[in-house]
């Protein structure tokens, strides 16, 4: 088989930037990746990506894929990664197609929304229950629909849905909104919306599609009639596929200033990592510290 | 023959506009409906998706959910 000098897994920020530095210092290697773009190709406008004063994400994510581009870079988009995992002296790559061997690894598969955990969940992905408001919210002209979660992407859900939407409920598990202010007031303004606080959904049911959420609050439980879930509650890095190496609690693979993990040749880069500042920017610069620091560990080995 | 597209979609999902992006690259016509404007449309998509989530693209018939290289390669013979 094959022995890249590196596999870069993800393709988003990290990720691509992670690829330029390795093209150009003539790496052999391979971009595996579930999909392009990652979190920044969904993400609607960016005001602090220095250099553009405002730049959509797929826009910004389109100037990325250019840059690479340039060099005869082998990405494998549409091939989640199942397992990367430290063997001897090699790292093996297994995906859902294939499976891979390189000397060195880049985790950069960033974050994925959270779960609710509810009781119907899965049942009704995409069926009703929609994880990226953005995309889906235009759906729910002129019907109920519930927001789960109280920070600025849930309210910003609310804000979005008030436009189009009937009765708008807001759930939030904890007794205050994170949101900014601004926001919040903006949501109470309406009479179109319902605020439940230090409330829990619990189960959500339906036909074919969403036809309601069952909510828990003191104890009480309460089924409220809705044909949308917008679920805004964060979310969670993608790194359950990466064995051998040290996690936080919150599941990030813990690096330190040269992106290296608790494995030697295993490196992670990105918001998949521990990093401080989940921003695009930070994460670009990321990916090039793991990429210079693998080049480095390739060049010790090999003497 | 040209296969016939449709692409299900609203004007705020990044996945469409992706989508837009892919079929226009490998000069795919295309009939494209914002079913976050069309009621009858949205339907329509439910109903031969049996989802509310977009994009979706009926390609003569066989329905492709989400912005998938793959899968719209597979289809439209690229």
């Amino acid at each position: 088989m094959r022995l890249y000098d590196v596999i870069i897994i993800g393709a988003g920020p990290a990720g691509i930037t992670a690829s330029v530095y390795a093209a150009r210092k003539r790496m052999d290697f391979l971009v595996v990746t579930k999909n392009v773009g990652g979190q920044a190709a969904i993400s609607a406008d960016i005001e602090n990506y220095t250099g553009y004063k405002f730049i959509t994400g797929p826009e910004l994510v389109q100037k990325f894929m250019e840059h690479l581009e340039q060099f005869n870079v082998q990405v494998k988009e549409g091939e989640p990664v199942t397992l990367a995992k430290k063997r001897k002296d090699i790292v093996e790559v297994q995906t859902e197609q294939d499976r891979y061997e390189a000397r060195t690894v880049i985790v950069a598969s960033g974050r994925r929304w959270r779960e609710l955990g509810a009781e119907g969940e899965q049942e009704f992905k995409h069926r009703g229950v929609t994880y990226c408001a953005t995309c889906d919210a235009p759906l729910f002209a002129d019907v109920d629909v519930a927001v789960v979660g109280g920070g600025n992407s849930g309210l910003d859900a609310v804000l979005q849905a008030i436009r189009i939407a009937r009765k708008v409920y807001l759930i939030e598990v904890k007794p205050e909104l994170s949101a900014d202010p601004i926001m919040v007031e903006q949501a109470k303004k309406s009479d179109r919306v319902t605020i439940y606080m230090n409330t829990k959904v619990t189960k959500i049911y339906g036909d074919a599609f969403v036809r309601g959420i069952r909510i828990s609050r003191s104890g009480k439980e309460e089924d409220l009639p809705v044909s949308g879930v917008l679920v805004e509650i964060g979310s969670v890095p993608v790194s359950d596929f990466v064995q051998g190496v040290e996690k936080n609690d919150a599941g990030e693979i813990i690096v330190n200033c040269r992106c290296e993990t608790s494995v030697p040749g295993m490196f992670a880069a990105g918001d998949v990592t521990d990093v401080f500042g989940k921003q695009i920017i930070v994460a670009c610069g990321e990916g090039v510290k793991a990429t210079l620091a693998a080049f480095e560990y390739l060049t010790r080995s090999q003497r | 023959m040209a296969k016939s597209v449709t692409l299900y979609g609203t004007s705020t999902c990044p996945y469409c506009a992706m989508t837009k992006n892919f079929l226009k690259e490998h000069n795919v016509p295309f009939e494209d409906v914002d079913v976050g404007q069309n009621r009858t449309a949205l339907e329509e998509m439910m109903k031969k998706s049996g989802q509310m989530s977009v994009p979706v693209i009926d390609i003569d018939g066989k329905i492709v959910l989400g912005f998938d290289k793959k899968a719209l390669s597979q289809e439209l013979g690229l």
